[in-house]
């Protein structure tokens, strides 16, 4: 328990964070015609590829002989690739075609 | 000094999100505020490859990590442009698989790590546990989740639902919850493999958890998965105290969370209707009306008073969507056109199989975007419509959603085409649509069946109309 309330006073600036950003997710969205509910979801889906981030960390502190660390980080790597640049080019495809002819 | 170049490229990232999220929420700016969000995200992905500093330590392994980010280009890239406009719903929710695998994997890989610790006698940080199980399982639970809609929307798997689905899934669920409050609570060196445990146990309830949903309702629980991996990837960013992460997916798990209740309000069913599996069989108040006999419309009459109508509105469904129609429906169109018609397009917001997917289909065929009207614009033209011609839909044009509450579909916004002097509706036979419930449509007066496949259909028709 203890730790528990030592870390959040640790992280209070991470927590204002998170409970903004709530706020602002919600706000951000507001009205949205029903013909956008497919690209936005796209784009969201590519823009929490930023997971990556952390793929990226664990594969950079990973020692040469830790060999789990070293394969799952690859992996892990890959996939958070594969999420940001197929989210994005998926996403771009789908606008592409919502264009206005002329 | 870097450090501080390395916080400006997060802070650019966040901004990025946020302003990209926005612009993707208006027509104008949609494609913008995509490229803006991808410019922000390769900024922070490379501040953090060159400016990461652990405890005064770079990231090293540079070579693994360019090599996996550019075999995940690679690939990213050719399936994202290689696949079909209309598997474009299933390739979202693969990659937001990806996405979830990624963060539990990052979950496992810090476990380890943090095991040894353990194992070595170190101190266990409750709270770094409890991110880490947090991360590992929504992460896995949306990954197992999504490929099962990714399955389902490629046809690859069938529905699938059993009684006592929902308690087992439950149970699995609580049993995941327990084993991970012990683990965290207790932190009991010798239970490591525990985690395990929990891991498989995700697998498992996110694989049965979307099984029994219909469908028609995937893009709903996709866009659900959608925000979860964000939560994910935003205890990624608790784990390392990394803004950008955390920006970036608390924007999408609360975004993602209301565009789910956005696209449940579009179909007026609660979410928890969607995620309790099928429609239920509630058709009990609506099935014993006396249906009575239905017209049907020969290819010539079809093709004749279509051509002489002053207005005509054409309402795509799924069943165009599946039929591959969408060309020869733009043939039609124009043909019409020609000879002095007003051709329009009602588009319903959950016609198809996702939102908008009548709206790429139609788009694939080249059809002029004018053309295409939301349901409200549409039923304020219907009643000067001379003749509605409907493609393979088939809910939302059904009346019952205004007329009778014993209807699963009542309340549900629908297109009034009955106010139109003549309805047609293409189906393959008389069959119900996809959720399963006599459309009273069918019977009316103004209404007359055109059966057949919906492309054969529509050739014949342009066939019929060049000969007058």
């Amino acid at each position: 328990m203890e730790t528990m309330f030592s870390w959040l006073s640790l992280h209070q600036e991470m927590i204002y964070i998170v409970i903004l950003s709530v706020f602002l997710g919600i706000e951000v969205i507001g009205r949205v015609p029903s013909v956008l509910h497919t690209p936005l979801m796209s784009g969201a889906n590519a823009i929490h590829g930023v997971v990556i981030i952390g793929a990226i960390i664990v594969m950079g502190k990973a020692e040469s002989n830790n060999l789990l660390a070293l394969t799952l980080g690859f992996l892990a790597v890959i996939l958070g690739t594969l999420n940001v640049v197929g989210g994005f080019v998926v996403t771009d495809r789908m606008l592409e075609m919502f264009k206005k002819k002329k | 000094m870097e450090l501080n170049i390395l916080i400006i490229c997060y802070l650019i990232g966040s901004v990025t999100f946020i302003i990209g999220l926005k612009m993707l929420s208006h027509p104008e700016s949609a494609r913008k505020g995509n490229l803006i969000a991808a410019a922000g995200m390769g900024i922070s992905i490379l501040g953090t490859i060159f400016l990461y500093e652990e405890e005064g330590i770079k990231l090293g392994n540079y070579i693994w990590i360019f090599a996996a980010l550019i075999i995940g280009t690679v690939l990213g890239t050719i399936a994202a442009k290689k696949v079909k406009m209309t598997a474009m719903p299933e390739m979202v929710s693969l990659f937001n698989g990806m996405g979830g695998a990624c963060a539990a994997l990052i979950s496992i890989v810090e476990f380890d790590h943090l095991n040894h610790q353990i194992q070595l006698g170190g101190a266990v940080n409750s709270g770094t546990l409890l991110i880490i199980f947090a991360g590992l399982i929504i992460g896995t639970i949306s990954f197992a989740g999504s490929m099962v809609a990714w399955a389902k929307l490629n046809g690859r798997i069938k529905d699938f639902a059993f009684n006592g689905q929902h308690i087992m899934n439950l149970v699995i669920f609580a049993v995941i919850i327990c084993l991970s409050a012990y683990l965290i609570i207790s932190g009991d060196p010798a239970a490591g493999s525990l985690f395990y445990l929990v891991f498989v146990l995700s697998i498992i309830y996110g694989l049965f958890f979307v099984l029994p949903i219909g469908g028609a309702d995937m893009p709903v629980v996709i866009s659900l998965l959608n925000s979860f991996t964000g939560v994910a990837a935003a205890f990624g960013g608790f784990l390392y105290d990394n803004p950008v992460m955390l920006t970036g997916g608390i924007l999408v798990g609360s975004a993602g969370t209301i565009l789910t209740i956005l696209m449940c309000k579009a179909m007026n069913r609660p979410l928890s209707n969607v995620l309790i599996g099928s429609f239920g069989g509630s058709s009990a108040g609506s099935a014993s009306k006396d249906q009575g006999a239905y017209k049907e419309i020969s290819i010539s009459d079809s093709a004749v008073v279509m051509s002489y109508a002053k207005k005509v509105m054409i309402v795509p469904g799924y069943g165009l969507a599946v039929a591959q129609a969408q060309h020869v429906c733009h043939e039609l169109e124009k043909l019409l056109s020609d000879k002095g018609v007003e051709v329009n397009y009602a588009i319903h917001p959950v016609a198809g199989r996702m939102p908008g997917h009548m709206n790429v289909l139609l788009a694939e065929a080249d059809v002029d975007y004018a053309r295409l009207l939301e349901m409200e614009h549409a039923n304020e033209e219907f009643p000067q419509t001379d003749v509605v011609l409907v493609l393979g839909a088939n809910d939302v044009v059904n009346p019952a959603a205004k007329t009778d509450p014993g209807s699963p579909i009542y309340g549900m916004p629908v297109l009034d085409v009955e106010l139109s002097k003549l309805v047609i509706i293409n189906k393959r036979s008389m069959n119900p649509g996809y959720a399963g419930i006599e459309n009273e449509l069918f019977f009316q007066p103004k209404s007359s069946m055109l059966f057949g496949d919906a492309k054969s259909v529509l050739q014949k028709l342009v066939a019929e109309i060049k000969t007058l």
